[in-house]
């Protein structure tokens, strides 16, 4: 039983980064935009929010730790969503490629974080490994009173407020994209830009807002992995693009659907993890396991393309530019 | 005066790159008027229209709406001044509801659907449309789209309704079912403009007619006092012989017997169901039906492109009097056979042509492997394409210009040129004339006859229904892939074949929206 449950913990933990940069891909690609530099996004929220809160911690005297939270989540926000305006403007206005633009920029995020990481790493001194501990305890201080309530509180109540924050996101998106009549017109912009266009929604304008907000969800994936997965250090292991590449792919999973991210990124958290609870298994063999969600998003795609559901699928102009006067 | 007009344009100019589309352009729209814009592919009565909605904007000129000079930078500047444009194409969202597709793109904040499924009613009820709400643009046919279209311009307000070849796809029913809506409007005190080429279109439905020729004005006539023969004149600039010579067909043998033949199309529909007919060499037979009703699919079974489910295609070669079954088999295997098939597909450029080549290495697609096994002989290539370009008038500058660059009927006529060369046993042609001026479409049709009475069966796939009864013998007309008929054409009637178009009651679904890559 304690197994299973520690399985749980560790897919929440992990479900939770993944479904921040899930749900910012599919509020950019409900707007067209493919963003495969979701990994770079999440470096560089990841690096800005630790570079940030290790500046304040070490200046301050006695680290508030609401401060904490709120340099780390305003860093993170204002560093990814700079990163999408990049993308934004190079895909949007110069009508670039959309993939070439977010592999580069995934190029660029994991350069930059890796590169001021380590130097963090540095300048830490002592050990070479930084620690932001004020900030970190504060995202991962759990409700109190509710997580000791047995395995009910062991389940549901064991972790930080990103979780939930995620989960609230998640709805607020859907609700958002389905029952708003802007979330009517970004899915227009995604669907039909040349209709959307003569029914007078701003293309370029939906876009950029989606592309850039999106961003900005996707970048608070990075601060909840090193704030809480991590517990407020840096490693240089490329875990971070591993996880960026799975959010990618959990789009596809939740076929674009945010309340699909949801459970889509718990299980995925589940296939991944699995390897570690199964007993017996060599290097080898769980390096098989770790293979599994992406195994899965195979399959995913493969049933949803075979069934041809309309609904299911991509939105119908994403990855292309768009230009009003296009002959 | 100036006040009665609802939309004056004065002097509009506008250019893509070096092309004039429109040159110093002017023209008026009376409140309570049906004013037909006409003229042929690329006279650009298109492009100045998509000024009037915002989708493009003039290099220079004025343009007045009830009185006052305004600029339209955006569809929504359109939409304020109560101007509305129905595109050729659909701008309607696929996934969307109807519903969803009438508000897109208006006010912002919550969705109060009581509120609108009122508004949409009110509508629905004043001018006689019926439509699904909750129905899905996929599901619907093209007249439910077009209904669509037009409650959503109506929804937003609009006193000026522009229509772009609004019968484009319809059957004659489904036409004066719209002309009677279109009255409606005009009863209502709207402007309505209709683009269009259709002459009787123009001579049934307008009060007023302005002819544009290559981007340019030509002038303004009242409906009442014009002719067939004059518009004509106006629109291609010269006086035009619109007979086509019909022979009586002469020696027909049987050449093409298919055989309940059936076959699905890429989104697993039926797409051809249970079809049979014979075609005669020396005749030819027309085949009508609503778009997506399995004409291209019949057409490609038979030229081995198209995987069939069921059901047989015998081909009877003339000079040896033998039967072969054609399914089963690929292009290249029946041309290594001998038959000599030829196919203009609808997709010129896509299917028939390669656009960055010339015509000599496009004529070298047919026959590349015929003579030279490491290098390629240019030499009969080249000649065939002088032949071409001398023979059937191809205007380009080079015979090695990318066929892409030339126009759309002097695309059509390399590739007719290239099939007809082969000497075809069977020549299947899908809208030959698409997109073609008057005078094209002419010579298109002269090739055609030509080619029956040397003894080819020719399979004529066709919209134009007043063509297509006056060229062919026959008339086989599928309905949602079924065949619904097979019909002498010089005795048969436009209504006939329209209700034949539609006989099985349901509509069939058509790729509208994704084949945006026809030329203007």
């Amino acid at each position: 039983m304690d197994s299973v449950i520690s399985l749980i913990q560790a897919a929440v933990v992990f479900g939770t980064v993944i479904m921040f940069g899930c749900i910012g891909e599919i509020v950019s690609e409900k707007a067209g935009n493919l963003n495969l530099g979701v990994p770079g996004i999440m470096y560089i929220g990841a690096i800005a929010s630790l570079a940030s809160v290790f500046a304040y911690e070490s200046h301050a005297a006695e680290p508030n730790k609401a401060v904490c939270v709120i340099i780390a989540l305003a860093a993170c926000f204002g560093a990814s969503a700079l990163a999408g305006l990049i993308y934004s403007f190079l895909t949007i206005t110069l009508r670039a490629n959309q993939n070439v633009t977010g592999l580069t920029l995934t190029i660029l995020g994991s350069g930059i974080a890796n590169f001021f990481g380590g130097s963090l790493n540095k300048m830490a001194g002592g050990v070479g490994q930084i620690s932001v501990a004020a900030t970190s305890s504060a995202f991962r201080t759990t409700i109190p009173g509710l997580s000791s309530l047995g395995y009910f509180g062991k389940i549901f109540f064991s972790y930080g407020f990103m979780v939930y924050v995620a989960i609230i996101i998640a709805i607020l998106v859907n609700y958002f994209l389905k029952k708003t009549r802007t979330g009517l017109n970004l899915r227009a912009v995604g669907e039909n830009p040349a209709t959307a266009d003569a029914a007078g929604v701003n293309v370029t304008r939906y876009k950029y807002f989606a592309t850039v907000i999106g961003a900005g969800i996707s970048g608070l994936g990075g601060v909840y992995y090193v704030m809480d997965y991590i517990k407020g250090t840096w490693a240089n292991d490329g875990t971070i693009e591993k996880l960026g590449w799975l959010a990618v792919a959990l789009v596809i999973f939740a076929t674009w659907k945010s309340v699909n991210a949801i459970w889509g990124a718990y299980l995925f958290g589940v296939l991944y993890w699995a390897y570690f609870y199964i007993p017996n298994l060599t290097r080898a063999s769980q390096e098989l396991f770790k293979m599994i969600p992406y195994v899965v998003t195979i399959i995913v795609l493969s049933v949803v393309s075979l069934r041809k559901k309309k609904e299911n699928q991509a939105p119908a102009h994403l990855g292309l530019p768009y230009f009003r006067e296009e002959r | 005066m100036e006040t009665n007009y609802a939309v004056e344009m004065r002097n509009v100019t506008k250019t893509f790159g070096s092309t004039v589309a429109n040159k110093n352009v002017s023209l008026t729209i009376k409140k309570g008027e049906i004013l037909s814009l006409l003229g042929e592919n690329g006279s650009g009565k298109t492009t100045i229209m998509n000024m009037l909605a915002g989708i493009y904007f003039p290099d220079s000129g004025q343009i007045f709406i009830n009185g006052r000079e305004e600029s339209i930078r955006s569809p929504k500047d359109a939409f304020n001044l109560g101007i509305g444009m129905i595109h050729q194409h659909f701008k309607l969202v696929d996934i969307f509801t109807a519903a969803e597709n009438i508000i897109l793109g208006q006010a912002e904040g919550r969705l109060n659907k009581k509120a609108v499924r009122a508004r949409i009613k009110e509508i629905c009820d004043k001018y006689g449309f019926k439509i699904d709400l909750d129905k899905k643009v996929y599901n619907m046919s093209v007249s439910e789209k077009q209904t669509l279209e037009i409650i959503k311009v109506i929804y937003r307000g609009a006193d000026i309704l522009i229509l772009d070849e609004p019968t484009a796809v319809l059957t004659p029913q489904e036409t004066e079912r719209l002309f009677n809506v279109i009255r409606n409007m005009k009863a209502a005190g709207k402007a309505v403009v209709i683009i269009t080429h259709k002459l009787h279109e123009v001579l049934e439905i307008s009060d007023r007619v302005t002819i544009l020729r290559k981007g340019e004005y030509v002038g303004t006539v009242n409906t009442r006092d014009a002719t067939e023969m004059m518009l004509t004149e106006m629109m291609v600039g010269k006086k035009v012989e619109l007979n086509i010579d019909r022979k009586e067909p002469r020696n027909t043998v049987k050449r093409l017997e298919v055989r309940n033949l059936s076959c699905y199309n890429r989104e697993g529909r039926l797409a051809l169901d249970n079809i049979s007919f014979t075609a005669m060499g020396g005749e030819i037979l027309g085949i009508a039906g609503i778009s997506g009703c399995g004409e291209k699919e019949l057409l490609e079974s038979i030229a081995g492109l198209q995987k069939t489910a069921t059901g047989s295609v015998i081909f009877s070669d003339p000079s040896t009097g033998t039967d072969i079954e054609l399914i089963g088999k690929s292009p290249r295997v029946i041309k290594n056979l001998g038959i000599a098939l030829s196919f203009v597909p609808e997709d010129r450029l896509g299917m028939g042509l390669v656009g960055s080549m010339g015509m000599t290495e496009n004529m070298m697609l047919r026959d590349y492997n015929k003579d030279g096994v490491v290098f390629v002989n240019k030499a009969n290539p080249r000649h065939l394409a002088e032949t071409i370009k001398e023979e059937l008038g191809v205007v380009t500058p080079s015979i090695n210009t990318p066929v892409s660059r030339l126009s759309g009927g002097n695309v059509q006529k390399v590739l007719v040129g290239r099939e007809i060369s082969s000497a075809p046993a069977v020549l299947m042609t899908a809208y030959a004339v698409r997109g073609l001026d008057i005078n094209t479409s002419y010579s298109i049709y002269n090739l055609i006859n030509e080619q029956k009475e040397r003894g080819v069966a020719v399979l004529y796939v066709g919209e134009d229904l007043d063509v297509l009864l006056s060229l062919c013998d026959r008339i086989l007309v599928l309905c949602g892939g079924k065949l619904s008929g097979i019909v002498d054409a010089r005795t048969t009637t436009k209504e006939e074949i329209g209700l034949l178009m539609t006989k099985s009651g349901k509509t069939p679904e058509t790729g509208e929206g994704k084949g945006e890559t026809e030329d203007e």
